[in-house]
């Protein structure tokens, strides 16, 4: 399902080039790309250093992993990345500007930011809640176009939930109500889309049809996706970069096959592993031995 | 995308049809109240009357009686209702009405203080009143944060504020005369007797300010229950919002207590109420306030006339009918595990 193993990626360190997703290929021409990158940044709260003079440059058009050990500063960092926490030193730059000398509603005209757990509005139905994407495009008096109609319908078919549209949020399953969380943030129509743990709480199988979904739309439009992912062999699978977090530091960011390895596995979980290939897509496979166990 | 189109028309249609549903309920319930005068006026005399046609008596009756009364009501019931409504809306939690969190206490407190202590009235009495509850609020707020407004915090926190507001209260009655806490009583169980047309100007002048810029805010009180990092994430300024729309609540419930004494359970029970029927998962600003101004307006026709001879502040009423609600919320809350 996913792009088969890749032989012809460049060099990790640089970020610019974007290539064999191919996404540029198909669409770039029309949509100019956003860029976003950190610069030297420090995230705190309340004085606690959770992010600690990092430096990142998002490749546009690609699909990035933040991976990382619990309370390596991963949410964070997206927090930060996003404009919803002001940095302690350093800055974020969206196309070059310093996000903070730019208006919320603009910023979330180009960068959409799933929160890993959202909250539903009390008895809200999939399509208004879909609805709630369009806000930053819409004036004060939030009149509604035909383009927000649009947004609205195309987010809704992309992420298969057009048939649930007059449902209640509660009534769904989690798989689902991730579609539809996934649904409102593309109906922002934003070129860069932040994810953080779209798929906690989520079965094998509707962690993959969520995984696929942001797959399909970064090859199909171009979309730049950040995602913070738990599951190591999912981000390689279905990652172009891969960016290991430690302690609120960068410990390695490339692609996937040059970043994992057993030695940063051990460096950033803390546990040996065994670094094969996955008999599936051939990409890097991290099977954990942990401390106690030993492989036989 | 017709089908997107056709949802939302739908949705937008059924508030519509709520709103015009409870205004037209509201008129009757207002032309109800006004033929119900002890005066025994026949709804003739009354429409007579209200186009400019009445005697002396007629035009007493019901433009120095019952009409200040009546509009009281409605203005106070839809500035409570709206009070909740938004709070709720804020703090995403059902339960953070301004009556539970302490913003109606506080406003009793300062009103008490006001009438008993300063022997204040009219336009001064409401901007005290309005002062110190926005103290109050202030307060509770500024306790209740820790980056980032919590519902639970918030909510108890209010709790607290409301527990030494309604000592400040007990305090001064106590140290009052008689005549004096006998007001002072009628007017904390929340009471349209006192209404006139000099407090009802204050009044409105209030709504009229506050009312507008409550609706206004439906926009941006709908982004916030999304939660913090969402809204943001979409474009809300989120701590400008959320200080706006606390302010006005604050503002609407204490110019309403200022009016007619801290109503209870208005301001709980109505967004929530007008938020099930318009079932679009935002906050129902407008049928908010239409259904506080209905309740407001039966309750106190209930007041007045259940009992014959006997006139009930209508406190006593909303609370009847709110206490039972209360309980039921709070179960209700427990069980889902919602309301943080």
């Amino acid at each position: 399902m996913d792009d088969t193993p890749q032989t012809d990626r460049k060099d990790p360190v640089d970020t610019t080039a974007s290539e064999p997703t191919g996404a540029g290929a198909r669409q770039g021409a029309a949509v100019a790309r956003h860029t976003l990158e950190a610069r030297d940044l420090t995230l705190a709260y309340d004085g606690r250093v959770v992010v600690d003079g990092l430096g990142i440059a998002v490749e546009p058009g690609a699909v990035t992993s933040i991976v990382g050990p619990n309370a390596c500063g991963k949410s964070t960092l997206l927090r930060g990345l996003s404009r919803l926490l002001a940095p302690q030193s350093g800055a974020v730059l969206l196309d070059g500007q310093d996000v903070a000398t730019l208006g919320t509603r603009r910023v979330a005209t180009v960068l959409g930011l799933l929160p890993q757990t959202p909250t539903a509005p009390d008895g809200i139905t999939v399509a208004d809640l879909v609805g709630r994407g369009r806000y930053p495009h819409q004036g004060w008096l939030r009149r509604w176009t035909t383009e927000d109609d649009e947004a609205v319908a195309e987010a809704m078919e992309a992420t298969s939930v057009a048939e649930l549209a007059t449902r209640p949020l509660a009534e769904l399953s989690g798989g689902q109500r991730q579609r539809v969380w996934i649904a409102m943030a593309l109906a922002q129509r934003t070129d860069l889309l932040l994810l953080d743990e779209p798929t906690t709480f989520l079965d094998v199988a509707h962690q993959i049809e969520v995984l696929e979904l942001l797959s399909d739309l970064n090859r199909d439009r171009g979309t730049t996706i950040v995602m913070v992912l738990h599951d190591l062999n999912l981000a390689v699978r279905y990652s172009d970069r891969l960016v290991a977090m430690r302690d609120g530091r960068v410990v390695a960011a490339g692609e996937p096959d040059a970043v994992v390895t057993a030695e940063l596995v051990e460096e950033v979980f803390g546990i040996g592993a065994l670094v094969t290939t996955d008999p599936v897509t051939g990409d890097r496979m991290v099977v954990p031995h942990g401390r106690s166990r030993r492989a036989r | 995308m017709s089908r997107v189109r056709a949802t939302r028309v739908a949705r937008r249609a059924r508030s519509v049809r709520v709103a015009v549903v409870l205004a037209v309920l509201l008129v009757l319930a207002c032309a109800t109240s006004l033929c119900l005068g002890d005066a025994g006026l026949s709804p003739a005399d009354v429409a007579r009357t209200l186009v400019g046609q009445g005697d002396a008596l007629t035009d007493f009756v019901v433009f120095d009686l019952s009409l200040p009364r009546l509009l009281t009501a409605v203005l106070v019931g839809a500035c409570l209702a709206l009070s909740g409504a938004i709070f709720q809306s804020v703090v995403r939690n059902p339960l953070a009405s301004p009556d539970i969190v302490g913003i109606t206490a506080s406003a009793s407190a300062a009103g008490v203080i006001g009438i008993v202590l300063l022997g204040l009235s009219g336009l001064v009495l409401s901007g005290f009143v309005l002062a110190g509850t926005v103290c109050a609020a202030v307060v509770i707020y500024l306790l209740a944060w820790r980056s980032g407004l919590s519902g639970y915090r918030f909510v108890l926190v209010g709790i607290g504020v409301a527990a030494i507001a309604s000592a400040v209260v007990s305090y001064v009655l106590t140290r009052s005369s008689l005549t004096d806490s006998r007001d002072a009583l009628v007017w904390l169980t929340g009471s349209l007797n006192g209404a006139t047309s000099e407090k009802l100007a204050v009044l409105a002048l209030g709504a009229a300010v506050l009312v507008p810029l409550a609706l206004a805010q439906a926009g941006a009180l709908e982004q916030l229950e999304l939660g913090d990092d969402t809204a943001a994430a979409l474009g809300t300024r989120v701590e400008r919002g959320r200080a706006l729309a606390v302010l006005t609540g604050v503002a609407l419930a204490a110019i309403a207590v200022a009016a007619a004494g801290p109503i209870v359970f208005v301001a709980l029970c109505c967004g929530q109420i007008a938020r099930r029927l318009v079932r679009s998962g935002a906050p129902a600003l407008v049928a908010s306030a239409l259904v506080g101004a209905l309740l407001l307006v039966v309750a106190d026709d209930l007041a007045q006339y259940a009992v014959p001879g006997t006139d009930y502040p209508v406190g006593v009423v909303t609370g009847i009918v709110g206490a039972p609600y209360l309980l039921w919320l709070l179960t209700r809350t427990n069980r889902a595990g919602q309301g943080g």
